[in-house]
């Protein structure tokens, strides 16, 4: 017998598979994206370490909006409900979903939330990840854009040391800026540096909790709305 | 840690095939991994001898390819390093990733009576 491949062991049989391990989830996330696609609501993932600034973006979000978009949340944590509870109380109608030991959510999570959840009317869906910056970017939801959120308290070399979150991002999200003032020894050049190395097209913006720069993220989320109507028509 | 979640993903998928080719069993499972797939090849091989254990892979060598990270210019093709900027040097364009993001199973090595 060949000590290769098995030839001539009649009881060994290579079958050449080459398809990706996680197929049954890249299904079930192209599935959700039809579901958005078809219902004309942008899904948003939003990752980044825990305590970045995920909740407190969306909250931001839901004031400037003031009402003028349809917005939800669905709130991956592996335990409580707090963040869905903190975006419940600023008016945007949320869902938890705990995962339990997992450190990310995964295509079928977000299935199952769907069916639980009052999402066909939204104009964006937020999809508020586990905190963390290595698990989440391996599993695609469906979403239409990922976005990551990075604080300045977590050092410029982050997407050097995380580079496969940050290549998949659309768009990083500078946080909790108005923290610069007591951080004389930060670079932001240097984060914007390690940015161009990990990510094909980098977009950064800076943001803060008391308002700074979320005018240019809704504007942000208001291009990707019209890009994704434009792509529908295109398809149709 | 999301190693044990693959390997779960990984076993159902030999599972599948074993059932398709009436098989008795798997000697050999051969799968690739990219350095930018966000997956730790050490870490996947631990958490696949801790979950084999009385699944259909138990008897099962895991073979885990390396997979490099290669970037080039989407448009004249050159190739970009990788570490550097991510932008041509010669003609400004974004480069895309060509290869380095797989999480593949290449090929299984199935027992047949």
């Amino acid at each position: 017998m060949c000590g290769t491949c098995g030839c001539g062991d009649h009881s060994a049989r290579p079958v050449d598979i080459g398809e990706r391990i996680l197929v049954d989830n890249d299904r079930q996330a192209r599935h959700n994206r039809e579901h958005f696609a078809e219902r004309g609501v942008l899904a948003v993932n939003v990752m980044g370490s825990p305590g970045s600034g995920k909740t407190a973006l969306l909250e931001a979000t839901a004031r400037a909006l003031n009402g003028r978009l349809r917005i939800g949340a669905l709130a991956g944590d592996l335990e409580t409900a707090r963040d869905a509870e903190r975006l419940e109380a600023v008016g945007v109608p949320s869902l938890a979903i705990t995962t339990g030991m997992a450190c990310h959510l995964d295509a079928a999570m977000v299935h199952k939330a769907l069916h639980q959840f009052p999402w066909a009317d939204l104009d964006i869906l937020f999809i508020e990840n586990v905190g963390n910056l290595v698990c989440p970017a391996v599993y695609d939801l469906g979403q239409a854009v990922n976005v990551v959120v990075l604080s300045v308290t977590e050092g410029e070399d982050k997407p050097l040391k995380y580079p496969v979150m940050f290549r998949k991002a659309d768009l990083v999200l500078l946080s909790k800026c108005d923290l610069m003032r007591h951080l004389p020894a930060l670079r932001t050049d240097m984060i914007a540096d390690a940015l161009e190395r990990v990510m094909p097209a980098p977009a950064l913006l800076s943001v803060s909790q008391d308002g700074l720069g979320i005018d240019l993220w809704i504007r942000q989320l208001d291009e990707w709305r019209s890009a994704a109507r434009v792509r529908e028509t295109v398809h149709v | 840690m999301h190693e044990y979640s693959i390997v779960q993903s990984l076993v159902d998928r030999v599972e599948r095939e074993v059932r398709t080719h009436a098989a008795s069993g798997v000697r050999r499972i051969r799968i690739g991994i990219g350095d930018l797939s966000g997956v730790e090849r050490e870490l996947l091989q631990t958490a696949y001898d801790v979950f084999r254990t009385g699944t259909v892979c138990a008897d099962a060598e895991l073979e885990i390819e390396r997979i490099e990270a290669r970037w080039e210019c989407r448009r004249c093709g050159a190739p970009i390093a990788r570490g550097e900027r991510l932008t041509c040097a010669a003609c400004g364009e974004p480069g895309r990733l060509i290869q380095g993001d797989e999480i593949l199973l290449e090929r299984l090595e199935l027992e047949v009576a």
